[in-house]
């Protein structure tokens, strides 16, 4: 009863949010709309929801973030250095990472994730959905490069939401 | 100050423009001129918050999400079509 | 205080976009060449939101609404970059980077 009611206890409150953020006024008024948009759209969209997402570790979740937007921010002081200082004697390279995560939604995140930090930007899932190709921009070391994206992104991601 | 900054940021914005537009241009293939138009959207994003900051009016928030937004599809519709000559299955 | 923290935001968010369409002009091939819009030009765009919601939250009102365009461009830009990358390897544009064996597809 709950599940139907309420599918996605998580969405209900970032919606609310985003609502309030739009009209950009924090009121009770605002809030209470928010909170029924809230409601709503999960009830009448959950046939495009196609699983539910649950959120083991809150805290190591918060940790990622954290990391990935200080990673952004160091990618992008490199990313600005590569360009402008030699762009001629880049190494380019296609790299290969094995997945260990299964579910949809943290190999969205971790694509994404890959995207936005260092120098890499991905490109295919294979069919399977057990490789992820990777584009890096300048790299001399592709195994280094996998354990680390390995290590720092996809390990948290597959404690939150998968274990 | 600000209004320094602003003329700085202006100059830079304007160029990253004229630089995408060489790309968009120059090709030499599809999915190039792809990513300079993307590049376009989001540098008009910076253009509009720039001037919005400048003539100090919030007018132009909702433009700015609206190219956000639009932005998004075309590039997601002109990729879809490179992959399968088709955009709606 | 504020005003030097506006100005900063302001030319670093300029500064970024510049380098990114530099990098979309300047390097040799396409798949180099989409590391500068994601990455450079959604981190300047975002500074410049940013900037713009500072400078309306100094009155009464507070103002963050630019955080929506910021979260929505740091999540689409990704996905945008992963299907031009997906189209780019699908059509095989020539590459600097040995390429990937080619798979079967569906």
């Amino acid at each position: 009863m709950i599940q139907r009611l309420l599918p996605h206890p998580l969405l209900t409150p970032i919606l609310a949010l985003v609502w309030m953020l739009l009209a950009n006024e924090f009121s009770a008024g605002h809030a209470v709309l928010g909170l029924v948009l809230g409601w709503a759209i999960p009830v009448f969209t959950l046939r495009f929801w196609p699983e539910p997402t649950r959120i083991h570790r809150p805290l190591t979740l918060l940790r990622f973030i954290v990391v990935v937007l200080f990673d952004i921010l160091i990618a992008n002081l490199a990313v600005a250095k590569l360009i402008v200082s030699r762009p001629r004697r880049l190494q380019p390279a296609f790299v290969e990472i094995p997945l260990a995560v299964r579910s949809d939604l943290a190999i969205s995140l971790l694509a994404n994730t890959i995207s936005l930090t260092p120098g890499t930007v991905s490109a295919e899932l294979s069919p399977e959905r057990d490789r992820l190709l990777v584009h890096a921009l300048h790299v001399t070391d592709t195994e280094a490069l996998v354990a680390t994206i390995k290590s720092r992104y996809e390990a948290p991601l597959k404690e939150v939401f998968e274990e | 100050m600000i209004d320094t900054a602003l003329t700085i940021a202006f100059t830079l914005v304007g160029l990253a423009v004229a630089l995408s537009f060489w790309r968009l241009l120059r090709g030499p293939d599809a999915p190039d001129r792809i990513l300079a138009l993307d590049t376009l959207y989001v540098n008009t994003i910076a253009l509009l918050v720039l001037f919005g900051i400048q003539i100090d009016s919030n007018l132009y928030f909702e433009a700015a999400l609206l190219i956000a937004l639009m932005g998004f599809v075309g590039t997601v519709a002109l990729c879809k079509y490179l992959l399968r000559g088709d955009i709606i299955e | 205080m504020l005003e030097y923290l506006l100005a900063f935001l302001i030319i670093a968010g300029g500064a970024f976009t510049f380098i990114g369409s530099l990098g979309l002009a300047r390097l040799r091939d396409f798949y180099s060449r989409l590391h500068g819009p994601t990455k450079a030009t959604t981190l300047g765009v975002g500074c410049v939101l940013i900037a713009s919601a500072v400078y309306f939250s100094r009155g009464e009102a507070a103002s963050f609404h630019e955080i929506l365009i910021t979260l929505f461009l740091f999540i689409t830009a990704p996905v945008s970059a992963h299907l031009m990358a997906k189209a780019a390897l699908h059509l095989k544009l020539a590459s600097l980077a040995e390429r990937p064996e080619p798979r079967e597809r569906d």
